[in-house]
């Protein structure tokens, strides 16, 4: 594993504990994030990505029993390596908002309905880098124009609903960018706009990305935004990652069925292969449904949907197998 | 502002407030009738002899139907006539007037102390939900809606100030006396009044905050890496503004009825002791007075409720 | 059956609700039983023993005519318990008819509901008093009075109850299907409101408890002659400086009864609650 690399995650568990017993939620992942550069986190709904993204975080939902275990290392400008999941919560919360920053999905209600938009981008840079009033709302302002909301002025005072939520997402991500940090963690973060406007956020991020140089944990179950806005993949199904690599590799040469099934199910990716194999390629869907996570299977998790299933597959669990750079959990063998 | 939602919703609710207080002022005849037999005769007095009374009616047509005698003794009330007092021989307009201070002030300083224990308490235990301090709470506010105030009353005037000396052991003070006097004589009903009406408030403000701390915008105060004090109290707090400001008013009306078990133990010449006095000595037309100003307060406060919260929708404020 | 067996389960799995059940029936098993199984007569006046502090022969000490305190909160037991219990009982009857039917027709809901606001306007106290005065104070009229008192508040929740119930899937299939009107709601509602409506049971018993030892002591209560909590606390206000144990006894049952009842109520309304929502 790259000691370089800005986020390191290593055999992440995630359990909600309830009183019949631990549900396994995620389980036992490992990923990595380069300075830089944009891993896709991608899966179905249920699968996990987004309580990963809140492990890492700890913001896991307070009315609930969680264990988490294994490592999440983080290395800072500085060079210094901390373990995420170990880290006293004081010391966390220093992290949070200015190294590692979040953004969710609904900008509707992630964002304070009683507070000023301004106010509450401003709280990050008087808190981490401790502004006072006036530097801080000039720093809001500035941050309000580069996620390219124009009258920055106008809108510094106003209320998140008195916004459209395409300008809600750009002021999240303005609270997330305002201390600069070195990681973004995006969940979904343009599933509830309009199409029109997901395109715009979606290159605001990546502008933001090239001039700050930050690293960016993207989670979507879009594909096709993966294609254009990461450099890495990994993709998730019932809390595992059962395939990782570049974006290049995993779309061409894919290895796991589970991708297969959803790269078929693009409807440009159809056309595609169908121009390349010169054979029509039908769009498919994945028959069957994700698995219940209240039960640990004695194999592969993908199995009962697979079209390539064979006997090993539903009784023993399957290996990490292709090049470390391009690998799959599966039992086939993996092709080059 | 949505001045069209806003004002339909308005004209409804005063409109509705409108009716109960017609109907309110219906069953004070109806219980006045049951009483005293002749509410018109209340309002004229003692002293208007019986042929008086049987021109007054003739004149205004009220020897006949129920109708006619409500509708003539509701427009008396309307012009402020609410008869003579039997044994203070004043109007008893006056009467309420005189006893409405105390009254007042026993209400804003226990509905005071009721929110600055049940506010914090709320909190607390919505934040460490299932933990001993939510428990322990809970159990306290269970308790104080179990106690007779009265009970608590003489209770603590026997600890405190026949023991321990440190209150007055009744009383409003002398006529005249100064404000800290009179707050002196108001510390000890008024923490009665206060703790045991505290539960509602405790109750309303856990559930608001229990709720407003599982929304998305706490995670995202959270993700900023504020202090957790800073996520309850800036951000989660002031969601809670209204639920917190209509519990206070729903407060402020339970303590009109608290006042008149307290206000007899403590021996307090407010509302609440004269209504007791009024029925014990049979004095109608103060208890009918007295009905009515108090019912209609409450109805009042509770209009006045519901419109914080119209204005408080989102929908109408910048709809 | 089972349903019935599960829920029992369920409501006493909580210590506390196991302990208020547990004291609830103990007073009233002794209120039954207390002049068979205490040796004083909670009647029996002895001048000589008046005002004795508790000590082991009077467990709860001595009240101004020398009657045993102990036997009297018992023996009172009967009184304040029946006129709660049978407040409740009327309050629920007469409250869920209203509520069924300002639920179930809706020409007769704004109506009934203004009435209900109307009564809810006067303070419990207040209206209590007023009864009362009206009609004279006896414990019949006390229970009259405070039925009256506590029947808007059980409409309001049974009200709030049929309108969800109204809309279940069943109910508008029997409506259908032709079902009279009148065993449309009581054979079909009813019994679905019958959760709410013991928990209203629980919570109005209590506060009828409360009501009455007030009015007691203001004076407008069962009477003076009666041994109710009440009237035992009102009672003892004259000797309560030189005599704490005649105000501070009857006063801790009418505590500790009305706090056993909440917290039955409330632990009932806990185990009902996920299963039917809209009530309060």
């Amino acid at each position: 594993m790259n000691s370089l690399a800005t986020l390191s995650v290593r055999n992440l568990q995630t359990s909600l504990l309830q009183k019949k017993g631990p549900l396994n939620l995620v389980r036992g992942i490992d990923f990595e994030v380069m300075p830089g550069e944009t891993l896709a986190l991608v899966g179905e709904s249920g699968s996990g990505k987004s309580l990963t993204a809140l492990s890492i975080m700890r913001l896991l939902a307070r009315n609930a029993q969680w264990q988490c275990q294994g490592e999440v290392l983080f290395k800072d400008n500085q060079g210094l390596e901390h373990n995420l999941l170990t880290l006293p919560e004081k010391s966390m919360r220093t992290l949070r908002g200015h190294r590692i920053a979040m953004i969710f999905q609904e900008p509707m209600t992630c964002l304070n309905p009683v507070i000023t938009v301004g106010q509450q981008i401003s709280e990050s840079v008087k808190l981490h880098l401790g502004l006072d009033q006036s530097s801080a709302k000039a720093s809001a302002l500035r941050a309000l124009e580069q996620v390219e909301i124009p009258a920055a002025q106008q809108r510094f005072q106003e209320y998140p609903h008195q916004l459209s939520g395409g300008m809600r997402q750009r002021v999240m991500i303005a609270m997330a960018m305002i201390c600069k940090p070195q990681l973004l963690i995006a969940d979904e973060p343009t599933t509830a706009l309009d199409v029109t406007i997901q395109a715009q956020i979606l290159n605001l991020m990546a502008r933001l990305q090239k001039d700050t140089g930050m690293s960016m944990l993207f989670i979507t179950h879009n594909l096709g935004v993966v294609a254009h806005h990461a450099q890495r993949v990994a993709v998730m199904y019932a809390g595992q990652i059962v395939e990782q690599g570049s974006v290049a590799d995993v779309f061409s040469h894919t290895q796991h069925p589970y991708t297969k099934g959803l790269l078929a199910c693009l409807p440009g990716r159809a056309r595609q292969l169908s121009k390349q194999t010169g054979q029509r390629v039908a769009l498919l869907d994945i028959p069957g449904q994700a698995p219940s996570m209240a039960i640990t299977p004695k194999g592969c998790s993908f199995a009962p949907r697979c079209d390539a299933c064979f006997e090993k597959c539903l009784q023993s669990l399957p290996e990490w197998r292709g090049l470390p750079a391009h690998t799959s959990l599966c039992h086939l063998e993996a092709r080059s | 502002m949505n001045f069209n939602h806003l004002g339909r919703s308005l004209a409804g609710r005063f409109g509705g407030m409108l009716a109960v207080l017609s109907l309110v002022s219906v069953l004070v005849f109806i219980l006045t009738r049951l009483a005293a037999g002749d509410p018109i005769a209340l309002l004229l007095g003692d002293q208007a002899s019986l042929q008086d009374i049987e021109l007054t009616r003739q004149r205004y047509g009220l020897d006949q139907p129920l109708l006619a005698q409500f509708l003539y003794w509701a427009t008396e009330i309307l012009k402020g006539n609410l008869g003579q007092s039997i044994f203070l021989q004043m109007p008893v307009t006056q009467v309420l007037f005189d006893r409405v201070e105390p009254t007042l002030s026993l209400a804003v300083l226990a509905v005071s102390m009721a929110m600055l224990i049940g506010v914090p308490c709320g909190i607390a235990a919505a934040v460490w939900r299932g933990k001993l301090i939510d428990q322990c709470v809970s159990t306290l506010a269970m308790l104080g809606a179990s106690m007779p105030s009265f009970w608590m009353g003489l209770v603590l005037i026997q600890l405190f100030a026949v023991g321990a000396g440190w209150f007055p052991v009744s009383g409003y003070g002398d006529p005249g006396a100064p404000w800290n006097i009179r707050l002196h004589h108001l510390l000890l009903p008024a923490f009665v009044l206060g703790t045991l009406n505290s539960a509602l408030i405790i109750r309303f403000t856990r559930a608001s905050m229990l709720d407003i701390l599982n929304e998305d915008y706490i995670r995202t105060a959270r993700s900023k890496g504020l202090s957790e004090i800073s996520v309850v109290l800036n951000h989660g707090l002031r969601n809670a503004l209204v639920p917190i400001l209509t519990v206070f008013g729903l407060t402020l009306a339970l303590m009109i009825g608290g006042a008149v078990v307290t206000e007899t133990v403590f021996n307090l010449p407010g509302l609440g002791n004269l209504v007791v006095r009024a029925v014990l000595r049979r004095d109608y037309p103060v208890i009918q007075g007295a009905l009515l100003a108090i019912a209609g307060v409450y109805v009042i406060i509770n209009f006045l409720i519901d419109v914080l919260y119209l204005v408080a929708d989102p929908r109408v404020r910048h709809g | 059956m089972a349903d019935w067996q599960d829920s029992f389960r369920v409501l006493f799995a909580r210590r506390v609700v196991l302990l208020a059940a547990v004291l609830l029936i103990g007073m009233l098993l002794m209120a039954i039983l207390c002049t068979w199984v205490l040796p004083y007569e909670p009647m029996a006046m002895k001048v000589s023993q008046r005002l004795k502090a508790p000590n082991l022969t009077h467990w709860a000490g001595t009240d101004e005519l020398g009657r045993d305190i102990t036997s009297r909160i018992f023996y009172g037991a009967r009184y304040s318990l029946a006129i709660g219990a049978c407040t409740a009982f009327f309050a629920a009857i007469f409250g869920t008819l209203m509520g069924l039917l300002a639920g179930f027709f809706k020409s007769l809901d704004a109506v009934l509901m203004r009435l209900v606001d109307a009564m809810m306007a006067f303070p419990d106290i207040l209206l209590g008093i007023a009864l009362v005065s009206i009609l004279g104070a006896s414990p019949v009229n006390v229970i009259l009075a405070l039925t009256l008192v506590y029947t808007p508040r059980v409409a309001r929740v049974v009200r709030a109850s049929t309108l969800v119930i109204r809309e279940l899937p069943y109910i508008e299939a029997a409506h259908a299907v032709g079902l009279s009107t009148p065993r449309l709601l009581f054979k079909h509602i009813l019994p679905n409101l019958m959760s709410p409506i013991l928990v209203q049971l629980s919570f109005i018993f209590a506060y009828a408890l409360l009501a009455e030892a007030g009015l007691s002591f203001l004076g407008v209560g069962v009477g003076a002659e009666i041994p109710t909590w009440g009237t035992m606390v009102a009672s003892s206000t004259q000797y309560a400086d030189r005599a704490l144990w005649t105000l501070l006894f009857p006063g801790l049952a009418i505590v500790l009864t009305a706090l056993s009842l909440q917290v039955l109520g409330d632990g009932a309304r806990d185990l009902l609650d996920p299963r039917l929502k809209g009530n309060t």
